[in-house]
């Protein structure tokens, strides 16, 4: 194996422009963290309520629910990520389509974010029904027993339990978004993907360029499963197993 | 708007989507094959009483599973041609990748299986005179192989998926015929919405198959 190592290159200019190469890395990284964080938040919140659809004896909501999640997970990533950018603009009214096209501000971001929070939705979905239908019938019936309108009864009974039962899949679910993001670069995100693929081929130290940005993929995976782990620990009620 | 959709457009393209399709199909065909294959070996290490072997085993799973795996199909991209001093294209490339990666999740999948199996069967194979190999090949891995079924083919749709990632190379699969279709059309909505579709159908008809296939496999006890 003929390779020319330079581990300074990190420190060197880029070949146009005055930033360093460390600092394109860094915004990188900077994008990576506010999508995936962002498209977390959407997820979390989409992902519990479609899963609460999924569990009403309403078969309209659960079965708008499984559409939802069906639609979600046979599609790949990437291409929902091409329906996103090229095809939905296509289809709203012709002034707003123009004012996405040319003037909506951090298009590539907001875009890359809303996909990839959609797209995690519907696994995160998944895990609220498998979390709400493993809590014993019991919970339910003595909630609404008791008085609880079948709203209150998942507000206060069986969310709180349920999304504690799948904290380990949620755990997992939550690094993957950090991973999943790297897909927002085909869109024309400056993320840790793009930027890495971009060092490489203006500096032509590919292998130092992708240990970098390797390592800083499993810092964030690393850094979101401690934070998980944190939050698990603290929510646990005592007395619970596990 | 949709009104405007060029169909004389998809069905000119449709020849060269199915050439894509097929890379696709194989890609995954090839990485199913070799990854169980691999990852069964895989399995059997981190469940083997030598540390060595069960660290390396859990080391290299470990690490395939935390970075994104469009960076592992860049990384084995820019090393192959290192390694093996000449160029091997992005279509072998794809091929040798996802064999790799995906060994490290068929092979999480079939520990689960091994360590489904009943510790009495192993137990009653030794005691019957067979060796390690015997009884991992005639008892063991068949019963793992069997409960794990449906969750195999799950992954493997999954791996259909992540086949369109490729697309990071420039290997041909169907999400890039579609693209190259679309720009000498012109009429890249048609091809995105056509290609769209087509994943969707096979891999919503796969995942109904399976959850069919899951009734039927089960091992009565």
């Amino acid at each position: 194996m003929n390779y020319h190592w330079n581990w300074g290159i990190f420190a060197q200019q880029v070949q146009a422009g005055e930033e360093t190469y460390f600092d394109w890395l860094l915004s990188g990284l900077g994008w990576t963290v506010a999508c995936s964080l962002s498209a977390w938040v959407i997820a979390l919140a989409l992902g519990t309520a479609i899963g609460v659809l999924r569990t009403t004896r309403s078969r309209t909501l659960s079965g708008a629910g499984a559409a939802w999640v069906e639609l979600f997970r046979n599609i790949p990533l990437l291409v929902q990520m091409f329906l996103w950018f090229f095809v939905v603009p296509e289809l709203l009214p012709r002034e707003l389509s123009l004012w996405i096209k040319q003037d909506m501000p951090a298009k590539e971001f907001v875009t890359a974010t809303l996909c990839l929070g959609l797209f995690t939705s519907a696994r995160i979905a998944e895990q609220v029904r498998a979390g709400i239908q493993s809590l014993p019938r019991g919970q339910r019936d003595a909630a609404l027993a008791l008085g609880l309108s079948s709203a209150q009864a998942y507000r206060h009974v069986l969310l709180p339990r349920a999304l504690r039962v799948i904290m380990a899949p949620l755990t997992s679910e939550f690094m993957n978004t950090f991973k999943n993001s790297s897909v927002a670069y085909a869109i024309g995100l400056l993320e840790l993907t793009f930027r890495a693929r971009q060092m490489q081929e203006d500096s032509e130290q590919g292998i130092e360029t992708y240990i970098a940005v390797t390592l800083l993929y499993f810092l964030c995976a690393f850094i979101a499963n401690r934070v998980m782990a944190l939050i698990e620990a603290r929510t646990r009620i005592p007395g619970s197993i596990g | 708007m949709l009104d405007n959709l060029d169909l004389e457009v998809v069905r000119a393209s449709l020849p060269f989507l199915w050439t894509g399709l097929l890379f696709s199909l194989k890609l995954t065909l090839v990485a199913m094959t070799g990854g169980i294959v691999f990852g069964t070996l895989l399995a059997l290490a981190r469940l083997s009483p030598f540390a060595v072997l069960r660290n390396s085993a859990a080391a290299y799973v470990n690490i395939l599973r935390s970075i994104p795996l469009l960076m592992v199909i860049l990384w084995f991209f820019l090393v192959i041609p290192l390694i093996s001093g000449k160029p091997v294209g992005a279509e072998n490339s794809a091929l040798i990748t996802f064999t790799l990666f995906e060994a490290a999740f068929y092979g999480e999948i079939m520990r689960a299986g091994i360590q489904s199996v009943p510790r009495g069967q192993v137990d009653a194979a030794r005691a019957l005179g067979l060796g390690y190999a015997q009884s991992m090949r005639d008892v063991v891995l068949p019963q793992a192989f069997r409960n794990m079924l449906p969750v195999l083919l799950t992954q493997t749709i999954i791996l259909f998926q992540d086949t369109s990632l490729v697309y990071a190379i420039g290997a041909t699969d169907l999400l890039k015929a579609a693209e190259i279709s679309g720009k000498n059309y012109n009429r890249p909505v048609e091809m995105y919405l056509l290609v769209a579709l087509i994943y969707f159908a096979i891999c919503f008809t796969l995942s109904r198959l399976v959850r069919r296939l899951q009734a039927r496999v089960a091992i009565p006890r």
